[in-house]
């Protein structure tokens, strides 16, 4: 079906919703490389004019990617809690946005709401949202999860800690570790990319990170991101695995360039929970996303990025994840061209997520071949850290050695919660106190040679 | 003017107070574990100036941020690659991607995936005269190997690595007896384009050496990605990638060695990607790579 918007004497046609949904969104290189972006600006705000008057419904009988040929779509329409959406029946895309901002939207109502909103329509709102409706309706979200600490309570920020080493060298890793640990860094989870994909090597740094974990008694959880096949496999081999992770995407077509399906993912977070590792929860896996990923597989089907990248959260959402993060400036120039795209990505990704109900962090980053840098970073992450983001990454001096990218450091948590009054997760706070790492307030203390945790120092006596 | 004077004499007061808490507490938290920073190259330790970095930090990392945005856009010398490669008696033919300059390049990921016209005139010219070889040289055998050298986004990554790289694959290529196609140089190129060069080379596997995106510690970082059975399509999913090969990251010979581990292992099981998991750490031994076996 056609949609038309008139702007005085101009007759604005589109020829869909999925043509519609591209040209209403903000303006960003990805959408202009798939040749889908709204090509001037009067037409880019006719079509959100056009989007605000487009009922909600519409978004169950008008499939983006069609429903035969996708199961991401299959699994959307099918899962769809009709009752949940009821209160929302009735409303247009303009309408919905007004009801977020409202008071009436109180957490309790958006929470009960979120199993009804799908993906089309928290992007299609998200659309016609500038930045500061993206942080005040985020802001209102909430989403806990728990493993070994709860994350995600109101007011509290969690912080992967992200210790990667070009050569997974233990040492390396273990010292990175720890200076994080001594940031105050690692509730949401100690979690390394490896440079290798060989299961000798993974299966050793799980069991340092299990090693770190148990030594100390830490109230977290350790996490090797490598492929879903792979963590079964070492599952399957009798390695410790807290968390499954996978990168996901939001056509059936782009998880199959990441060598994953519905049925895949299923079969990691039964392996996980068949291990029984978490103590306060069984929230066992771990989503990565980024708009782009769908476009980048040649997979995307003439749908605009950032309506791709909310789907991928519906990917993510029935398997009832701890913590899920879009690398939002990861991919690079083509999709996300400057510090502007990059900053307005970082919200929608959050705000699509938490409408949701899905635990969303943010790994608030860039390239050395886009047009950002730190500055661009620290609005990013303060924006972000009002909107209430679940987490963040923590990397040693923001350079990850191992990924060749820059995202948010140590020190920059410190910066976050002494601005905002952000705390930890409540178990991993008091542990730090128990530590002697914080004071009870969360501030970092000064700390000599001979801290308990510098004894698990690589060269150390055990 | 007087108030002024009277509001410069109360900050005076002030900064008095301040130098006097300074005496015994300098505004630099140094982090006393410092020696760990010897373990790795990752930023740690670096103390702190209350929630933030310390000035010496922030200037040092943006140093670093300058070079890595300068790498980006070095030019690349496809020629002197290729003369390096010749030193080592490996044939040569040079490639453009269809992205005509950086810019495009950088913006246009498609382009970097696919050849030039000229080029791809260019390669399917090569195979049809070695189709015409001498028969002592078996023309109708099909390559198991084809290598193309990439600049993708570091091409200094390229000029500091391919050649010893090469040079300790070369042993390989010889222990295992392969057959190998003239190394294709390609400029503006993407790992994706390999699937085109492997198809019209006809070779049972592609391997393309790249230059990573630059990082702010490492701006000359070279990833390899093998494909079995190349063809324009594949997708990620369908490649085996070995990263950060550079002195400080993974050896030449290491990386070499786990190349071949790959390759042999792919031409025997037809295929590569998430289904061929890395194994070869399992051959080393006390942490080193077998030598070369010849003969």
């Amino acid at each position: 079906m056609a949609y038309r918007h008139m702007i005085g004497t101009r007759s604005h046609v589109f020829a869909d919703l999925r043509e519609l949904m591209a040209k209403a969104t903000p303006p960003r290189s990805g959408d202009m490389l798939a040749g889908i972006a709204a090509t001037s600006a009067e037409e880019n705000v006719a079509a959100r004019m056009c989007l605000a008057e487009v009922p909600l419904s519409t978004f169950l009988s008008e499939a983006l990617v069609p429903y035969e040929g996708d199961e991401v779509t299959r699994l959307i329409i099918d899962t769809h809690d009709a009752a949940a959406f009821r209160p929302l029946s009735h409303m247009t895309v303009g309408d919905f946005r007004d009801f977020l901002l409202s008071e009436r939207a109180s957490s309790a109502v958006l929470a009960a709401l979120a199993p009804g909103i799908t993906p089309e329509m928290a992007a299609a709102v998200c659309k016609l949202m500038r930045n500061q409706d993206l942080i005040m309706v985020a802001r209102k979200c909430r989403v806990v999860t728990r493993f070994r600490n709860t994350i995600g309570l109101p007011g509290t920020m969690a912080v992967r800690l992200q210790p990667n080493h070009p050569t997974d060298d233990a040492a390396g890793i273990t010292a990175a570790i720890l200076d994080g640990l001594l940031y105050g860094c690692g509730d949401a989870v100690i979690g390394i990319n490896p440079a290798s994909d060989s299961l000798p090597v993974l299966s050793d740094l799980l069991k340092l990170i299990d090693g770190i974990i148990q030594r100390f008694d830490i109230p977290t959880q350790g996490c090797v991101l490598t492929h879903v096949t792979t963590s079964i496999e070492v599952i399957n081999r009798g390695v410790p695995v807290d968390l499954v992770f996978q990168s996901v995407a939001g056509t059936e077509a782009a998880n199959a360039s990441f060598g994953i399906d519905l049925a895949v993912l299923k079969e990691g977070r039964e392996a996980a929970l068949s291990l029984k590792r978490g103590t306060l929860g069984d929230n066992v896996m771990y989503f990565e996303t980024g708009q782009g990923s769908a476009l980048s597989a040649g997979a995307h089907h003439g749908v605009d990025q950032q309506t791709l990248e909310a789907r991928a959260y519906a990917v993510c959402r029935p398997f009832q994840p701890l913590l899920v993060n879009t690398v939002v400036g990861f991919i690079g120039p083509e999709y996300l061209y400057d510090g502007k795209q990059i900053i307005r990505a970082g919200l929608e990704d959050h705000f699509c997520g938490k409408l949701m109900g899905v635990p969303l962090g943010c790994d608030v980053c860039y390239t050395n071949h886009a047009e950002a840098d730190q500055d661009d970073m620290d609005t990013l992450m303060t924006l972000l850290g009002a909107a209430g983001v679940t987490y963040i990454m923590g990397i040693p001096g923001s350079d990850d050695v191992m990924l060749n990218y820059q995202s948010t450091s140590f020190h920059d948590q410190l910066y976050l919660r002494e601005v905002l009054g952000l705390k930890r997760a409540p178990e991993f706070a008091r542990w730090l106190a128990e530590m002697g790492i914080t004071d009870l307030d969360g501030k970092l203390r000064p700390q000599g040679a001979n801290h308990p945790l510098l004894a698990a120092a690589p060269g150390m006596a055990a | 003017m007087e108030a002024k004077g009277i509001e410069a004499k109360g900050m005076e007061a002030n900064a008095a107070e301040v130098s006097a808490a300074d005496a015994d507490q300098p505004s630099v938290q140094r982090d006393s574990w410092r020696r760990l920073a010897a373990m790795t190259p990752a930023r740690i330790a670096l103390g702190r100036a209350g929630a933030g970095l310390p000035t010496s930090e922030v200037l040092r990392f943006s140093l670093a941020h300058a070079q890595a945005r300068d790498a980006v856009h070095a030019p690349f010398d496809a020629s002197e690659v290729e003369a390096g490669l010749a030193g080592l008696g490996f044939p040569t033919l040079a490639v453009t991607s269809a992205a005509s300059g950086r810019d495009i390049y950088l913006r246009r990921p498609d382009l970097g995936r696919r050849l030039s016209d000229e080029s791809r005139a260019a390669l399917a010219d090569w195979r049809a005269l070695a189709g015409r070889g001498a028969p002592e040289n078996a023309p109708d055998l099909a390559p198991d190997l084809a290598i193309v050298v990439a600049d993708g986004l570091s091409s200094t990554a390229i000029h500091v690595q391919v050649v010893p790289f090469l040079q300790a694959f070369r042993a390989r290529i010889a222990e295992h007896g392969w057959r190998v196609a003239p190394v294709v140089v390609a400029s503006q190129a993407r790992v994706a384009l390999g699937d085109e060069v492997g198809a019209l080379l006809g070779a049972r596997a592609v391997v393309v050496l790249v230059g990573e995106r630059p990082g702010l510690s490492s701006p000359d970082s070279l990833g390899l990605y093998l494909t079995f059975d190349p063809k324009v399509g594949r997708t990620d999913a369908e490649r085996n990638c070995i990263s950060n090969v550079r002195g400080e990251g993974l050896s030449h010979a290491h990386a070499a060695f786990k190349l071949s581990w790959l390759l042999k292992e792919a031409l025997a099981r037809r295929l590569t990607g998430v289904n061929l998991k890395d194994e070869s750490d399992d051959l080393l031994v006390a942490g080193r790579v077998p030598p070369v076996r010849i003969g």
